[in-house]
């Protein structure tokens, strides 16, 4: 998902648990939300931090991919409304970095571990948005996606965490409606238009699939994470979901899905489908997709460049924080 | 030296007429600043009529492993609750 191969800690059983583990675990158990400040097992909070951060960093990243379309939105209105969400975005990476940094790691210590590559963002945001259809394509499928393992995390343990994502649940699935309106748009067009969508499903189909991590049976740690409540379904549950829930959607908008052993399957009640290439996920997340080295040298430089400007702005704060003390005295 | 802004908590006032109420926190370099990023970060779907914004630093909380003692003396205060009074049904609701 946004955090995707989330490093936990090995689970443990109640009897190697200290008193105080055995009484943290029962407050989640009893759905009792945990509060900055509060005693919690350092592995909670270094998972958590793992999490939220990595989470923060997609959303910040993820506003690169659709803002390469802000000037170039077919109508004022498109524009408009891609600039937004492009805003959301930020809004959402910031919410997720204030909650972090309720469990004491500083916003300068996030941004440098995403910089020096210590910390990941989702392997989404390393695929190219060679059209508009993609803008389609990524509200619909990326953020269904998202909001897929988001709507469960308002439940997640953590309260600063749970309520962050109060917030952006609440305006996400304005994103997944504007991505499908788009799509209607193209596939209601000109052949060429409908062309361009169906090209753009079948480049983020699969890539939208691995958001969501690798399989359950490849998937170490989840159960410590799920314990604490921090992840609140397995990949493949929130996987199968996923694709349920999307198929009708490409039907509706007369696009086939580009797997050819897509099959409803009556006995589960669900759809069997096929497995994306876990080699290319494994090859992204470790740096080497199709933007990797775009995306973060553009994140680095905005950074970089703007040192001048936050260092600026400071010193100003600090010469009229001298200059009101000074008068304050002369007043006194 | 590092030159990261201070943090902000950051309180709202929705239509209602009611309570401001702490909706997060943010990094700005003053409070001019801070209440700006506010407007943007926090309400940008008209969330509210009033932007309150104080360095996180300034603020004093009490501490979560006094719950106990910081609370308790109100809970042998029964007769603090309207329940604890028993009023004829005659009397209607009062």
């Amino acid at each position: 998902m946004y955090a995707q191969l989330v490093k936990s800690e090995g689970s443990k059983s109640r009897d190697e648990m200290t008193p105080e583990e055995i009484a943290f675990q029962d407050r989640i158990d009893r759905n009792e939300k945990i509060e900055p400040k509060e005693w919690m097992p350092e592995g909670y909070r270094k998972t958590l931090i793992r999490q939220i951060g990595q989470h923060a960093h997609s959303e910040i990243v993820g506003q690169l991919p659709e803002g390469n379309w802000i000037t170039r939105a077919p109508t004022l209105e498109r524009k408009a409304i891609l600039l937004a969400k492009v805003q959301d975005e930020a809004g959402h990476g910031l919410y997720l970095y204030c909650a972090a940094e309720t469990l004491g790691v500083s916003r300068d210590e996030l941004l440098e571990k995403l910089h020096s590559g210590n910390m990941k963002y989702s392997s989404i945001f390393n695929y190219p948005t060679l059209t508009w259809a993609d803008m389609g394509a990524v509200g619909w499928l990326v953020d269904g996606a998202a909001i897929m393992n988001q709507v469960p995390l308002q439940r997640t343990s953590y309260g600063p965490y749970s309520r962050a994502m109060i917030r952006i649940c609440k305006e996400e699935s304005f994103h997944q409606r504007q991505g499908y309106d788009i799509m209607m748009k193209m596939c209601a067009g000109t052949p060429e238009q409908k062309a361009m969508a169906q090209d753009a499903l079948n480049r983020f189909w699969y890539p939208a699939l691995m958001m969501f991590g690798p399989s359950d049976k490849d998937s170490v740690h989840s159960a410590q994470s799920m314990a604490w409540k921090i992840k609140m379904n397995t990949n493949d549950e929130l996987r199968q979901k996923f694709v349920d829930q999307t198929v009708p959607q490409a039907e509706y908008l007369g696009l086939t899905v580009p797997d050819p052993d897509l099959k409803w399957n009556e006995d589960k009640g669900g759809y069997d489908f096929s497995e994306p290439d876990w080699s290319e996920f494994f090859a992204v997340i470790a740096g080497n997709g199709p933007c990797n080295a775009e995306r973060l040298g553009a994140r680095v430089k905005a950074w970089e460049d703007g040192a001048w400007f936050r260092e600026g702005l400071m010193a100003h704060a600090a010469k009229a924080e001298d200059r009101a003390r000074a008068a304050r005295h002369a007043a006194e | 030296m590092s030159s990261e802004w201070p943090l902000w908590e950051i309180f709202i006032r929705g239509q209602h007429g009611l309570n401001h109420r702490h909706v997060g926190s943010l990094h700005a370099p003053d409070a001019e600043m801070a209440i700006r990023n506010a407007r943007d970060v926090y309400t940008r779907r008209n969330e509210g009529v009033s932007i309150w914004v104080v360095r996180s630093n300034d603020i004093t909380a009490s501490s979560p492993s006094e719950k106990g003692p910081l609370y308790d003396p109100s809970n042998s205060k029964v007769y603090r609750h309207p329940t604890f009074y028993d009023i004829p049904d005659e009397i209607g609701h009062m």
